[in-house]
């Protein structure tokens, strides 16, 4: 399983994972895609970190737990629901903003940060056990 | 086209429900993937099976088409999906573990919880 | 799909357009702030595991805001009627409804002072070597969990909820280093995931045949259909939420799991998860398939006399402190599915009272019983004895909760038997009144057998045991306290859970909080 090929191969297969679920998390937003599959495709990209490089470098990498980087979407998550509160409409309305930025007008929203959060917390949860399981088969 | 969905939810469920009655923790496991896969298709073909259009609205659309799908059912499967995913995992950890410390995959040699017990004392 | 045809878009005719007042957030408050709090105490982990006592503390807190919450949400609601609110700004049927009324909001204020209690035992029974993951982000989540199930108005979103009890409950089965553990959460798991896969087949089909999820919305449209199909929901569910609630013949996960994690969570599942199921069964049978509940009846009454009795012939056969209390809980079980089966407004009336007195008794039992063990050091309470001379407190709040459990005045538990005991005579249904009468006597034979042994009898050897410091002890006497101040004024407890039998029995107040144009 640890070839050489594999162990070359392995960060820039893990990097071009993270920048694509990235692309897909946000892709999610008018089309196919968004915070749950985004957040495998880069719990992926750690596990074949993990099992190229093995575990420890990549917890060495991640600089945060896992489990406390999915603590953190689920705050975003709760946060991106609250916002509506000053606002007077119900718990998770959709809010949006136009953020003039540059040349072209970016439209943000509350859904937007709710995605973030998804994708925080599968990325952080999936990536928990899976390095879990792959530090039980390192001896 | 209903009838034969349903008739593969029902292969689907069957084997589960199979799978589910083993002793064997690998084989329970591999019954609750299939289990989750058949309720999917069950809450599919719950929202009627049409041949059209994704429920995705294209450029300036402000309502969907007539003939457009039923997005609820993918709503709720992606949810059952999202939750039996992430119990599999779970599921598969535990096990682990549990082969890993009780050195059994059999849940008929796992006694720890409800231990065989001598007889009970006859007076008091 | 009416919409459809339209061209232009008028927010009206998809949106909530009355503004949402901040009061009116105390209906999410219960499910968020412990939620919240939860996801900040799994972030902060490692700041907080060098400094004992202050996650406790923090969950502490939390738990009294959500109390004070849930109360002023209860006031909120017996005055004023059913309280709604749609998520996401989206009108009914379509958006996912979070609605509260007296029966909810009742079991969500239970809920979190039992979770308080259950915090306060947790603090005082800490392990010397601290756990690197505490239970008390799980306790919260499993709070918010309960109180999601409790207030939401959407019946796939309680399946969301219950799998978000399930997932925290999980965590804290298998928190901590006993490998009994594992197979006790093993068995747990593989039962809970397939009663709630069950519960999702039958909502899968219970929306292809209404095309609606929401409660008040089904509760109109199950009304007009043939029985056939809504009887056949009617047992998916039965036996999906009867699976949560460990009833009779799904109910032997509950003896092989609830013993083997520590006393303050096993407390909490059995003052909380079994609740869970009780209360799916009030709200989806009940009250959105009576005709169903009238017909199935007698199916529900004799599982219901099984279940209350194969809960007192285990306490008979029982010689563990901490496996005990399971086959207490078993017991009340089949007594609150006696009164689901009665569906006469009395029979409600007292499975809502048995379930809120019950929250507070099953986690005093646990705790109560769990330190038993702990003193006398060993679970076999054949092998223990003695235990009266050693800590008399103990042995008097353990013999008033006997009491309490096995019906017995002046203790609340008497009230709601004593309730359904006379909505079953009352329609001629004598053998489930004799079921639970026998159940009552085995009950109360088998737990004075258990202290007669495990308390009075002088010990044979003695074992090392563990000391009991007071502080354990406080939360049992505080819940005890509850249970015999229920016993005695059981007036307000027997009006609200009156109230809420009356709420379920004639939803329309429940109907008209979601969509306000129909007719109240």
């Amino acid at each position: 399983m640890n070839t050489l090929i594999f162990r070359t191969i392995a960060p820039f297969l893990a990097a071009m994972m993270l920048v694509f679920s990235v692309f897909v998390l946000l892709r999610g937003h008018n089309e196919p895609g968004g915070g749950f599959i985004g957040g495998l495709i880069a719990a992926s990209a750690f596990a074949i970190q993990g099992i190229a490089q093995g575990v420890s470098a990549v917890r060495r990498a991640l600089k945060l737990d896992p489990l406390a980087i999915a603590g953190i979407g689920l705050l975003l998550s709760a946060l991106a629901g609250l916002l509506s509160l000053p606002l007077a409409v119900p718990f998770m309305t959709g809010l949006w903003v136009d953020l003039p930025l540059g040349l072209d007008r970016v439209p943000v929203s509350s859904v937007m940060l709710f995605d973030l959060g998804v994708y925080l917390v599968v990325m952080g949860t999936i990536t928990a056990i899976a390095l879990a399981l792959e530090e039980k088969e390192e001896p | 086209m209903e009838g034969l969905i349903a008739l593969l939810a029902t292969l689907y469920l069957a084997a589960a429900i199979y799978l589910l009655l083993s002793r064997h923790v690998v084989r329970m496991l591999l019954g609750i993937a299939l289990l989750g896969n058949g309720v999917n298709l069950i809450l599919f073909v719950s929202g009627r099976l049409t041949r059209s259009v994704p429920p995705v609205m294209v450029g300036a659309e402000e309502v969907l088409r007539a003939d457009a799908a039923n997005p609820l059912p993918q709503a709720l499967i992606l949810t059952a999906i999202v939750i039996s995913f992430s119990f599999f995992a779970f599921l598969l950890v535990l096990a682990y573990r549990a082969y890993q410390d009780l050195g059994t995959d059999d849940t008929a040699e796992m006694r720890l919880a409800e231990p065989d017990l001598p007889e009970p004392p006859r007076g008091y | 799909m009416a919409a459809a045809t339209k061209t232009m878009t008028d927010p009206a005719s998809a949106l909530v357009m009355v503004p949402t007042e901040a009061r009116d957030w105390l209906i999410v408050l219960p499910v968020l702030l412990p939620l919240i709090v939860a996801a900040g105490l799994i972030v902060a982990r490692h700041t907080l595991g060098r400094k004992p006592g202050l996650a406790n503390a923090i969950a502490l807190a939390t738990c009294g805001f959500t109390l004070v919450a849930t109360g002023l949400l209860l006031e909120r609601v017996l005055s004023q009627g059913p309280l709604t609110m749609m998520m996401g700004r989206w009108l009914p049927p379509f958006g996912i409804a979070f609605t509260a009324d007296a029966l909810g909001a009742a079991l969500a204020l239970a809920a979190s002072l039992a979770t308080l209690l259950a915090l306060v035992s947790e603090r005082a029974e800490k392990p010397s070597p601290a756990p690197a993951y505490g239970s008390e982000p799980f306790a919260l989540m499993l709070l918010a969990g309960v109180s999601g199930a409790f207030l939401t108005g959407d019946i796939f979103n309680l399946y969301v909820w219950f799998e978000v009890l399930l997932i925290a409950s999980f965590g804290l089965l298998t928190l901590g280093p006993e490998k009994v553990q594992i197979d006790g959460t093993l068995k747990y798991g593989f039962l809970n995931l397939a009663g709630t896969t069950l519960f999702l087949i039958a909502v899968g089909l219970l929306y292809g045949l209404t095309g609606t999820l929401n409660m008040a919305d089904l509760a109109g449209k199950l009304h007009g259909l043939t029985a056939g199909p809504v009887s056949t929901l009617f047992v998916l569910f039965f036996f999906a939420f009867g699976m949560k609630a460990a009833a009779f013949p799904v109910q032997y996960w509950l003896p092989a799991a609830y013993h083997t994690p520590r006393a303050a969570t096993a407390g909490l599942f059995a003052a909380l998860l079994t609740k869970v199921g009780i209360y799916g069964m009030l709200r989806v049978l009940v009250m959105l398939m009576p005709d169903s509940s009238d017909g199935l009846s007698l199916m529900v009454g004799i599982l219901a006399a099984a279940t209350m009795l194969f809960g007192a012939l285990g306490t008979l056969a029982e010689r563990d402190f901490r496996r005990l209390p399971g086959f207490v809980l078993i017991s009340g079980i089949g007594t609150m599915l006696a009164g689901i089966a009665l569906t006469s407004p009395g029979g409600l009336t007292g499975t809502i009272f048995y379930a809120l007195q019950s929250m507070a008794l099953m986690l005093a039992l646990y705790l109560a019983l769990f330190a038993a063990a702990r003193l006398s050091g060993t679970a076999d309470f054949t092998r223990a004895g003695g235990l009266y001379d050693r800590n008399p407190l103990l042995s008097a709040l353990v013999l008033s909760l006997f009491f309490a459990a096995s019906g017995l005045p002046p203790f609340s538990g008497f009230w709601p038997k004593a309730l359904i005991l006379k909505a079953a005579l009352d329609i001629g249904a004598w053998w489930l009144a004799a079921a639970l009468l026998v159940s009552g006597l085995l009950l109360s034979v088998g737990l004075a057998r258990a202290f007669l042994i495990g308390f009075m009898k002088p010990a044979e050897s003695i074992h090392p045991g563990g000391r009991l410091p007071l502080a354990t002890l406080l939360p049992v006497a505080l819940l005890t306290a509850l249970v015999t101040l229920a016993g005695l004024y059981p007036a307000p407890l027997m009006d609200l859970a009156g109230g809420a039998a009356g709420g379920l029995a004639d939803p329309a107040a429940y109907i008209h909080s979601v969509f306000p144009e129909a007719a109240p």
